[in-house]
């Protein structure tokens, strides 16, 4: 196994870094008080293609590679998870089921746009009564002839209400449980889709969470993806490219608040010395860039199994109950040393610890994560 | 319009510290990174490329091998040429020295209406190498540009001063300098960083390719010589800390203050 | 390569590798070997204790450097005044004429700027070499560069000093590359080297965290740019006499290819830094732009003019024109409060000179403690109000305190 990055993702790294402490660290506290969604940030991803990294040039995308693009979220989310799961979900579960299962005239039409940045995209799975039992799916898409017909809610849907390109899942048939699932494009204007409530959230504020309403929407035969049938399959590969993602922001709301604490302890003064000379203290700080260490070697490997075209469902979710876990014991154990201050929004560690939380809920409870991970070794 | 833009890559000297106890440079783990100042001027040149038609932006260099990385970062920036002077023998080069390699890398790129450099570059902070070149072209210069109009076949720039700005005119070919203030440099863009390092767009040329006067370059060919260089001493001060609650410590600071009459 | 290690004397003790402030040196088989990072600084020729390491001698073509005598020095005038920086050269270059016993030449170029001319006199110059013409009123590289190489060549000094300002550092690369002579940026300290009449121009390098002493050996005039506000000025002495050599140029409109079309005067903060008696200082640890209303605030009450860190000003909290430091200004007022600052290098480069420096930062291990005079370790937000409210009731507060020792 290969641990060096290559030119490409170090220079990844670099741009991403100064991008991310110029252009999103100064809005990052604004963002989570007001729960606006940075529609600035996306315009600025955009023109540095860091929307659609691991694509080809030649559907819109930067011609990167998967790992670079973990560089990218983990990086924006040291500084603000919002930004990263913005880009996590248009990246991992709007763009790639396009990539990977679009007809050619789909990639034109949807992925050129949605990679370039253009456009905004999200994913619509989750419903009131189908969460982590996605395959309980009562969306449903009736077929006349020209047109599917969908009718249902999806909830808690990342972007919703600012993409313009949702992926969106139904049944075509009911009788055949999970097989009856299918996929589609729709597009935010299509008649018969609106936006309900939008979520007020604990964390990861800035993020649009809202509920999707299809009314006898009406989706055109052309904007099925894959074949019918095949959405349960879809969103279930497309999840295991998506983990990757939120593993990378859960790695980088870590290593976020783990920085501000290292700089915190230097300078903070009890007893008459700093915080970094009590030892009981240096021993959370070890355990901490240990845990930090152990979940960025998990997301790289299977951000590079994904690259390398290997089975890499597993690693995802490995990677992802791992980081996340791992996001949530580091910031609390960050807010604990900066004591009464880190409790305060005068320092970001508490935005960070509640940010942290949401990576061990979406795409996949960590309770998920571990049922991929025995189904994998059991199968 | 062709736009040439010289860029120096440099270690970045706000990440250089000071061993406290052996008093050297502590360089381990310090980027290189292109220097600010060239960055404004490739930014600024990128600018009119987006503004006009047919403007070429070309970059050039000296340095090491390792020095290419800047290029790709200039290609990945925008930039759609990069020529990377790399030879021993431009080694040890004084600004003189390095303005005369330069120079010739300059024309053997061919035609160009516009050089760009940055005002200085942080390792050295000398601001001479730009109007060097200008001076060995034989074409007018405008150094600390801040804001610059394109009219025609003339350049109109800010030229900043310490008090005050100068506007100054000046026909096509021009060399100009920018400062900080001109603009705030674009990020290189993903997409960009992968087509940098295929490499295709950065040639690394020797001082013979380029035709440079050999007697003038390198350290032979520079009038100036370092003699020895040295770690400036840190003054070794009597510090008295002022302990107490704020009000006290702010009394008693200007008590201090006012016995030894410095207020 | 110019520093060469002899490799039978070497005894691999490593001291250079530990000196070389480029890393250039590794330790290969028990053998000190100079790789390419090598500026030929000649760090490592000083620390060898074995003098197994030494400088290549070179091989320089160059001028008949007999031919060339007297110091000059360019006296910068903006809008028929004299900069300080002018009589800060008259006093160096004074210094330097006469450890090597020449004439000191002001250079001075405007329009119906005798008066000036005299001043330069009494201010220690021999001679003033002083060319009118109408199209030198306002600087231009052109003219400037033109007259000044002419006169270079026709009168020949051995050394000319410029002021390293905005205009000085635009001139004086021109001219040194029409003349073909070396010239140091920026100098903070000259020294003269009898032996060979050498200029020792020495002058920070590496955002200052390395000084470098650099010669011109073989070419003439020997040229530097000298910082302002390092140097000290020239007395004054009205019974000083001198000659000037006043002339009128060839100049044409012609000669001029770049043409200032307007002179702005202000547009930016007016800070005169370099003159302050005391600067108060902002830093990062002001935590916003709001800070430096409370720095504004102690400034004003202090008579003092307002500093800032590179961080400050990077931030764009403040003007860049109020940055203190290596890529700032260097001062030394009698009182640098330093507020916020944490004292990285570059910042303590533009300022330690101060006569007195006062530290307020909440980190009692910030290296601005250690060129500080006074520390106060604490919440500036506190402190400084504190400062305010004592200002006011001074003298009071001064037998208080007296009271308590």
């Amino acid at each position: 196994m290969n641990f060096n990055l290559t030119k490409e993702q170090e220079m990844v790294r670099t741009v991403m870094r100064q991008f991310a402490e110029n252009e999103v660290k100064p809005i990052a506290a604004e963002i989570d008080e007001t729960g606006r969604f940075p529609v600035e940030n996306v315009k600025k991803l955009a023109r540095y293609n860091m929307l659609g990294i691991p694509f080809p040039v030649e559907y819109g995308g930067a011609g990167g590679d998967d790992l670079a693009y973990v560089i990218a979220v983990e990086e924006l989310s040291k500084v603000c998870a919002t930004t990263g799961v913005i880009v996590s979900a248009h990246t991992s579960l709007a763009c790639w089921p396009i990539y990977k299962y679009g007809t050619e005239e789909q990639k034109q039409k949807y992925l050129v746009p949605l990679a370039k940045g253009e456009k905004l995209g999200a994913f619509g799975l989750t419903e009131p009564n189908a969460g982590t039992d996605a395959a309980g799916q009562q969306t449903t898409a009736v077929f006349d002839g020209d047109n599917y017909i969908l009718n249902g809610t999806k909830i808690f849907i990342t972007n919703g209400g600012q993409a313009d390109v949702y992926i969106v899942f139904a049944m075509t048939d009911k009788s055949k449980g999970n097989k009856g699932i299918s996929a589609f494009i729709v597009e935010k204007d299509f008649p018969g889709f609106s936006i309900g409530k939008i979520e007020d959230k604990m964390g990861i504020r800035g993020s649009a969470t809202a509920e999707l309403i299809f009314r006898d929407c009406v989706v055109p035969k052309e904007n099925l993806l894959g074949e019918e049938g095949k959405g349960f399959k879809i969103a279930m590969s497309t999840l295991d490219g998506g983990r990757i993602g939120i593993a990378a922001q859960a790695l980088g709301i870590a290593e976020g608040a783990f920085e501000e604490t290292v700089k915190y302890v230097k300078e903070r003064q009890q007893f008459g010395r700093p915080l970094a000379k009590f030892q009981g203290l240096q021993w959370m700080i070890a355990d901490m860039a240990t845990e930090i260490e152990a979940a960025k070697m998990l997301v790289y490997r299977a951000a590079m199994n994904k690259a390398s075209g290997l089975p890499y469902s597993k690693e995802a979710a490995m990677a992802k109950l791992f980081a996340a876990n791992t996001a949530m014991s580091v910031t609390t154990k960050c807010v604990q040393l900066h004591g009464g201050y880190g409790y305060t929004k005068d320092y970001p560690v508490e935005r960070m610890m509640r940010d942290a939380k949401i990576t061990e809920i979406y795409e996949g409870t960590s309770q998920v994560q571990q049922m991929v991970i025995a189904a994998n070794i059991l199968k | 319009m062709n736009i040439i833009v010289c860029i120096k890559q440099v270690p970045d000297t706000n990440e250089v510290k000071i061993d406290p106890v052996k008093g050297t440079l502590i360089r381990e783990g310090v980027p290189s990174i292109i220097n600010p100042d060239d960055r404004n001027a490739l930014e600024e040149a990128l600018r009119i490329k987006d503004q006009f038609e047919d403007v070429k932006v070309t970059v050039v260099s000296m340095g090491p091998p390792q020095a290419q990385v800047a290029l790709v970062e200039a290609i990945a920036m925008g930039a759609d040429e990069a020529y990377l002077l790399s030879d021993r023998a431009v080694a040890g080069s004084d600004t003189l020295a390095t303005s005369t390699a330069l120079t010739a890398t300059i024309k053997y790129i061919g035609d160009f209406d516009i050089i760009f450099c940055g005002r200085q570059a942080i390792d050295g902070d000398t601001a001479q190498v730009g109007p060097q070149i200008a001076e060995h072209l034989g074409i007018p210069q405008i150094t600390y540009v801040e804001n610059l109009k394109i009219e025609g076949n003339k350049v109109i720039a800010r030229r900043s001063l310490e008090d005050g700005y100068f506007v100054i005119e000046s026909e096509m070919p021009v060399l100009l300098t920018a400062i900080k203030e001109l603009n705030e440099p674009r990020y290189p863009s993903i997409k960009g960083i992968y087509e940098g390092f295929k490499g295709d767009k950065i040639k690394v040329v020797s001082a013979k390719d380029v035709n440079a006067d050999m007697d003038n370059i390198g350290l032979d060919g520079s009038p100036t010589n370092v003699l020895r260089s040295f770690t400036p001493p840190v003054k070794v001060k009597n510090l008295e800390m002022i302990e107490g609650t704020p009000k006290e410590k702010a009394t008693k600071l200007i008590a201090r203050l006012k016995q030894e009459n410095i207020i | 390569m110019a520093v060469i290690v002899n490799e039978e004397k070497c005894i691999g003790c490593g001291a250079c590798v530990d000196r070389c402030p480029f890393d250039a040196i590794e330790m290969i088989n028990g053998k000190a070997v100079i790789g390419e990072a090598c500026r030929i600084c000649g760090a490592c020729i000083k620390v060898c204790p074995v003098e197994a390491i030494y400088k290549e001698e070179e091989k320089k073509k160059g001028v008949n450097i007999d031919d060339y005598k007297g110091v000059w020095v360019f006296a910068e005038q903006r809008e028929g005044n004299l900069l300080n920086i002018a009589l800060e050269l008259l006093g160096e270059g004074r210094k330097i004429a006469d450890a090597l016993g020449v004439e000191l030449s002001a250079v001075l170029l405007g329009n119906k700027v005798d008066n000036l001319a005299d001043k330069l006199i009494k201010y220690g110059a021999d001679k003033v070499i002083y060319a009118e013409h109408e199209l030198l009123g306002v600087y231009t590289t052109d003219a400037y560069a033109k007259v000044i190489c002419e006169l270079i060549n026709e009168r020949k000094p051995e050394i000319l000093l410029i002021g390293a300002t905005n205009i000085g550092r635009d001139l004086g690369p021109r001219i040194s590359a029409r003349i073909h002579t070396g010239l140091t940026a920026d100098c903070t300290k000259l020294d003269v080297d009898l032996e060979n009449r050498r200029l020792m121009q020495t002058r920070p390098a590496f955002g200052g965290n390395l000084m470098a002493t650099i010669i011109t050996p073989n070419h003439r005039p020997q040229m530097a740019t000298v910082r302002p506000g390092v140097m000290e000025k020239a007395e004054y002495d009205e019974s000083r006499k001198g000659i000037v050599d006043k002339f009128v140029p060839e100049l044409t409109e012609s000669d001029i290819k770049a043409k200032v079309v307007e002179t702005v005067k202000g547009g930016k903060a007016e800070v005169k830094l370099e003159e302050a008696k005391i600067i108060v200082s902002g830093g990062r640890g002001l935590g916003n732009k709001e800070g430096f209303k409370l720095i504004e605030e102690l400034a004003k009450k202090l008579g003092a003019v307002v500093g800032a860190s590179r961080a400050t000003v990077d931030a764009g909290w403040i003007d860049h024109a109020h940055q203190v430091g290596q890529t700032g200004k260097t001062v030394r007022p009698d009182l640098y409060i330093a507020c916020g600052i944490s004292g990285a290098i570059q910042h303590l480069a533009g300022m330690k000179e101060s006569k007195c420096i006062v530290a307020i930062n909440k980190d009692k291990d910030a290296p601005i403690f250690q060129v500080a005079d006074y520390g106060i370790v604490g919440d500036l937000y506190e402190i400084i109000p504190e400062i305010i409210k004592a200002l006011d009731s001074g003298d009071e507060l001064l037998e208080v305190a007296s009271a308590e020792e």
